[in-house]
């Protein structure tokens, strides 16, 4: 069960942050107006940080169940 | 360029190769006994195979500023996001003076020349991490997928005239992404690339318990370390100065500033980490303190020409700090083995210098936007580079298993691999072959 949900999370994670990262890319390239486009790339960096911690822990998990 | 100009940016690039002499030191001297001959034998791998993809497709990837390029508008705004230049250095001039005496025209051999040198820096970063038990042929075969795609993609973005370079220009975030010595393009990819690396090879055996406590297994030479540290920061000189020469536009007049950034960076950082490990531990950590030392010249590196002393001396001050405590991290919450330290010093430092230059950088017609600029590049690190080189490394592992077999680990990687050790008048110890 756990290596399943830390497979998941591991997949997860990764998704997050490349959304995180489309997101940056998205807010630059459609918001003309400075403080939506400020808030969006913060906002994206926010989704990237999720999807590490997401990641960090699934490979905690995945090493703790091969131990 | 002048030709004065011209002429000190080769001297500086003459002394580039330094640096990764001194982490290639450390890296072998934080590394066990039976380990160190492996250790500097895939440090000049990892030079030569990076030199040879790198001539053959990366510089054609990593392009210049103002030279070919593949480009994308979307709405309204162009995107360059890959260079398109002729692969195996076709079109370069043989006469850098020929073209860099030419008033407005870009010196490309010297970009060509740089890329060269830092995309084998970039290399040897997840060396450290990967120590004791990342198979030879992995290292080499990582290091091709390195420096033909992961480097010359980012660098093209950050010193190739790509997006991020544009982000001033295009959407009025300062002077657009700025790292005139590499904290990013170098270090942090470097740093990410080895955090993708310690995650796929998994922890040196017998350095977690079964309650998952780490055991501490130090380095067997500190001599090597702490004489790295010294051989790389002259290579520091060489490599912020031609790279903010190159990628920043500096002029002559800021060489002094560049070296005094740089020596001071290190030297906070350092003594930070000295005082740290003293006050936790009762007497300062040689490793620790030279991680602090090369994490200060990695988080000097990308402002080194637009910060002013004292701010190098927070920002060198707060790397200290951060190696220090992220090393700790790493080993006991996240369960991550990283014998070299690399990243803490590198992706961690490369990281904080980048968005540094944003915090305390004093740019001239910069107007607003170029912390946001550096956020930017910090999440193009951690939301693209990261995945990416973990993907490319996952799919490697697939076909070409990255970690050394048990046996392996047991007997030494230089014995095992290399058929022969470093200091082979030492008596092997029998539990090296039976644990």
């Amino acid at each position: 069960m756990d290596l399943i949900l830390a497979k998941s999370m591991k997949i997860a994670g990764f998704l997050l942050l490349l959304a995180g990262w489309l997101l940056i890319l998205s807010a630059l390239a459609l918001l003309a107006r400075s403080g939506p486009r400020n808030a969006f790339l913060l906002a994206g960096s926010g989704v990237e940080l999720l999807g590490l911690v997401l990641f960090v822990r699934s490979h905690i998990t995945l090493k703790e169940d091969s131990d | 360029m002048s030709e004065t100009q011209t002429a000190l940016c080769i001297m500086f690039l003459l002394l580039t190769p330094l640096a990764g002499g001194g982490l290639a030191l450390m890296n072998a001297g934080l590394g066990r006994t039976r380990n160190a001959a492996h250790s500097m034998m895939a440090a000049l791998c990892v030079i030569a195979v990076a030199a040879c993809v790198y001539f053959v497709c990366g510089r054609a990837f990593q392009g210049y500023a103002g030279g070919l390029a593949r480009v994308l508008t979307i709405a309204g705004k162009p995107w360059d996001w890959l260079g398109a230049e002729p692969w195996f250095f076709s079109g370069l001039p043989m006469d850098s003076f020929g073209v860099g005496l030419v008033i407005g025209a870009p010196p490309v051999f010297l970009f060509a020349w740089f890329g060269i040198l830092s995309v084998g820096l970039a290399g040897l970063i997840p060396l450290g991490s990967g120590a004791d038990r990342w198979r030879l042929g992995a290292v080499c075969a990582s290091t091709a997928l390195l420096s033909g795609l992961t480097f010359p993609v980012f660098a093209h973005w950050s010193w190739g005239g790509g997006w991020l370079a544009q982000l001033g220009v295009n959407f009025g975030l300062g002077r657009g992404y700025l790292d005139a010595g590499g904290a990013g393009t170098i270090h942090a990819l470097g740093g990410l690339t080895a955090l993708a690396i310690t995650w796929i090879v998994g922890a040196r055996r017998g350095k977690y318990t079964s309650e998952g406590m780490p055991m501490a297994i130090p380095g067997h030479n500190a001599v090597l370390v702490l004489f790295g540290c010294m051989v790389a920061f002259v290579g520091w000189l060489g490599l912020n100065s031609a790279g903010a020469m190159l990628f920043a536009g500096v002029g002559l007049g800021r060489v002094p500033l560049i070296a005094v950034n740089t020596l001071l960076g290190a030297s906070a950082s350092a003594l930070v980490a000295a005082v740290i490990t003293k006050l936790r531990f009762g007497k300062p950590d040689a490793s620790l303190t030279a991680n602090g030392w090369v994490g200060g010249l990695v988080a000097g590196s990308a402002g080194c020409a637009f910060v002013p002393p004292a701010a190098i001396l927070i920002v060198g001050l707060v790397a200290g700090a951060l190696v220090t405590f992220s090393v700790e991290l790493l080993d006991l919450r996240l369960e991550v083995d990283d014998p070299g330290g690399a990243i803490s010093v590198h992706a961690v430092g490369g990281i904080w210098g980048v968005l540094a230059v944003g915090l305390f950088g004093r740019l001239e017609a910069a107007g607003d936007g170029q912390l946001l600029a550096q956020v930017v590049g910090i999440g193009t690190l951690i939301g693209f580079v990261l995945p990416l080189t973990y993907g490319l490394n996952w799919l490697l592992n697939l076909g070409m298993p990255q970690r050394v077999a048990v046996e392996g680990e047991h007997q030494g990687m230089d014995l095992y691999e290399l058929g022969a050790g470093a200091y082979p008048e030492f008596m092997t110890h029998t539990d090296d072959f039976m644990r």
